[in-house]
């Protein structure tokens, strides 16, 4: 593990526009790695600071303090064109002046690559991302979609070390959108290129990469996979940014190892995760999903009793609104009760249970 | 859409149509009467001699008139030439210092052709070449004549550089284009209508200049316009209407043609 060398590894990158005392701190000591060949996914919500830390990446802005290694070596120094990495713009960027074959094939050509060279990769991108009938139109002949493969094909063409996504898929309409997810992610291990990928929809970064960084208010919450970001959040940012989730005040009553026992909403005691780092009162998450109306393996007793509010049927998943006797709304998915032939009437009184490993802790109000 | 609607509540105004009409007649009667009276082959204005193109004929004959229509040429194609280098580098170099005061300090005299009197720079033009001793005759002429080209030729390029998206030299940049090679590949082509826009509405003010012109102009740098006005002292005679239509077709087709590529799409 010791020699591996990182695509790329930030140390405590900072990044402030205008003044840099009083000016807008868009980043503040962001420090993470990127490891060779991953699909690694900026996500936040809007204004969190990814375009900015994309564009410190492309060499777009300079840094305000902190460092930036491409495969071991230092890139502040270089200017956006002479860093091996590329990057595929939000609204494309396209030359409106070039055919798409031109387009393709400008980096190739600004590298003083021999013209046959140029013309033979640029064939090869285009049958890459399926766009070879298309060479000699202009980019205003082409579809949103369209535009983004030549957009991705122009990016790739020469080979860069990382290449850089800024949310490419946010103009595209839902059905072609869910189609690129899986297209890109063929594309990442076909080429084997380290991608770097910026959205704000968690799904798309649930569904598509190995490793997630989540971004908020210029400070980096958690990196990890997918699964370590949606079962064990670092904080409640992240618990309430990716998926859906029910949040509880309560207050701990007694604590052992990683668990504490708490209680609160109405609730007598139940056994959660222990994220509070020592605090008496706290905030308990636990899934929708990881809630359930009967007793079974592995489920322990999480309220004895909820109040039903209404259900919110959606095909594959079925919500009762619940009310604990708090009145603290609590959002249960449960599979089982989706498939029961009745659904529960409004007004009646259930019994919850909750997967065992499922309820977390953290310290802090929430939202 | 909210121009359309506006324009239709103006145009519902009662005698809206009328109005405009005389307007126009107002502003291009007398461009009518002198292109009529052009191909009248009866000398005096006020009889209609029937139709004629004997004076055309005669303009083109004079050995004079073709002189001074050839200098004016030559100098409008010279000033338009570096009024436009000059202008394209102003307009890139200003735009990337955007919002810096210097930059609008600078816009701001290059503009200044477009507002100050034109006597008042022609007087300053004519102390200023004599008190240097400057005397290259069609010369004078030429540095004078970029100076008033200069606001015309920016202003078509500075409107295609404020329309141009960004994102495209950073995208040229990340595929490793250098300063050189971007302006080169990409901001110059996106450029290329507002330049020849550009150009040509410069060839056209410095083509029609005249207070300037008259007192800058030394003997055999006479420019079509100050040559015309030597003719009237004589009296309006049918050549001039003759030379007078040919430029206003020529400076209409130019004009056309410029606000044509102006209008023209980059995408
Ligand atoms: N050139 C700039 N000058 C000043 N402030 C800027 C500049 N660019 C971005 N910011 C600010 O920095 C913060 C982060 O912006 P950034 O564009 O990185 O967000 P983002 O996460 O990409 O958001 P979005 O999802 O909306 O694209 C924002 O508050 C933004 O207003
Ligand atoms: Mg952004």
């Amino acid at each position: 593990m010791l020699d591996v060398t990182h695509a790329l590894e930030l140390d405590l990158v900072r990044k402030t526009y205008g003044d840099p005392l009083h000016g807008h701190q868009a980043l503040t000591g962001a420090s993470f790695h990127v490891k060779d060949n991953e699909f690694f996914t900026l996500l936040g919500p809007s204004g969190s600071g990814k375009t900015t830390l994309l564009r410190l990446l492309a060499g777009f802005e300079s840094t305000t303090s902190g460092e930036i290694r491409l495969y071991g070596k230092p890139i502040q120094s270089l200017v956006a064109e002479q860093r091996p990495v590329n990057t595929v713009f939000q609204q494309y960027s396209l030359f409106p002046h070039m055919t798409i074959a031109e387009n393709v094939g400008f980096g190739l050509k600004m590298q003083g690559r021999p013209a046959r060279e140029v013309a033979a990769r640029v064939e090869e991108m285009l049958a890459l991302v399926k766009m070879e009938a298309f060479r000699n139109r202009r980019p205003a002949q082409l579809s949103g979609g369209q535009q983004q493969r030549v957009a991705l094909a122009r990016a790739l063409a020469p080979k860069p070390k990382v290449l850089l996504l800024d949310e490419p898929l946010s103009a595209l309409d839902l059905k072609l959108r869910q189609a690129m997810r899986l297209e890109l992610k063929q594309l990442q291990a076909k080429t084997g290129i380290t991608f770097v990928f910026v959205t704000h929809d968690q799904e798309e970064a649930l569904a598509m990469s190995d490793r997630i960084a989540v971004l908020a208010d210029g400070v980096i919450q958690q990196v990890g996979g997918p699964r370590e970001i949606y079962d064990r959040p670092a904080n409640l940012f992240v618990a309430d940014f990716i998926g859906d989730n029910n949040f509880l005040k309560v207050e701990v009553l007694s604590r052992q190892g990683a668990t504490a026992m708490v209680r609160g909403a109405g609730i007598e005691a139940v056994q959660a995760r222990d994220a509070a780092q020592g605090a008496s009162q706290g905030t308990l998450m636990v899934r929708p999903e990881a809630l359930h109306l009967s007793a079974g393996e592995g489920r322990v007793r999480f309220a004895e009793k909820a109040r039903v509010l209404a259900d919110i049927y959606l095909g594959n998943a079925l919500t009762y609104v619940t009310a604990l006797p708090d009145g603290t709304h609590l959002n249960i998915r449960d599979e089982d009760a989706r498939r029961a032939a009745k659904p529960i009437a409004e007004g009646q009184t259930v019994e919850v249970w909750a997967d065992a490993e499922a309820p977390m802790l953290f310290d802090g109000a929430g939202k | 859409m909210a121009r359309n609607s506006h324009s239709r509540i103006i145009g519902q105004f009662p005698g809206f149509g009328k109005f405009t009409f005389l307007f126009f007649v107002y502003l291009y009667l007398p461009i009518i009467v002198v292109m009529v009276l052009s191909f009248n082959a009866s000398p005096a204005a006020t009889v209609w001699g029937g139709f004629s193109l004997e004076w055309y004929g005669k303009a083109l004959a004079n050995a004079d008139l073709r002189t001074a229509a050839w200098n004016s040429i030559q100098i409008a194609v010279s000033a338009a030439l570096l009024s436009t280098v000059l202008a394209t580098f102003a307009a890139n170099t200003l735009h990337r210092l955007t919002g810096r005061k210097d930059a609008t300090l600078a816009q701001g005299v290059i503009m200044l052709p477009l507002v100050l009197p034109e006597i008042v720079m022609a007087v300053a033009l004519l102390s200023f070449f004599s008190s240097l001793g400057v005397s290259l005759g069609k010369g004078n002429l030429i540095i004078a004549h970029t100076l008033l080209c200069l606001p015309f030729a920016f202003l078509p390029i500075r409107a295609r550089l404020q329309g141009m998206d960004a994102s495209l030299t950073e995208a040229a940049a990340d595929l490793y284009a250098r300063p050189f090679s971007r302006f080169r590949h990409v901001t110059l082509p996106m450029l290329m209508p507002g330049i020849v826009s550009g150009f040509m509405l410069a060839f056209v003010v410095s083509m029609d200049n005249f207070t300037v012109s008259l007192l800058v102009s030394q003997a055999g740098s006479t420019t079509l316009p100050v040559f015309i006005f030597g003719m009237l002292r004589v009296g309006v005679t049918p050549d001039v209407n003759a030379a007078s239509t040919l430029i206003i077709l020529a400076s209409t087709a130019l004009v056309v043609v410029s606000f044509l590529l102006a209008g023209r799409n980059p995408k």
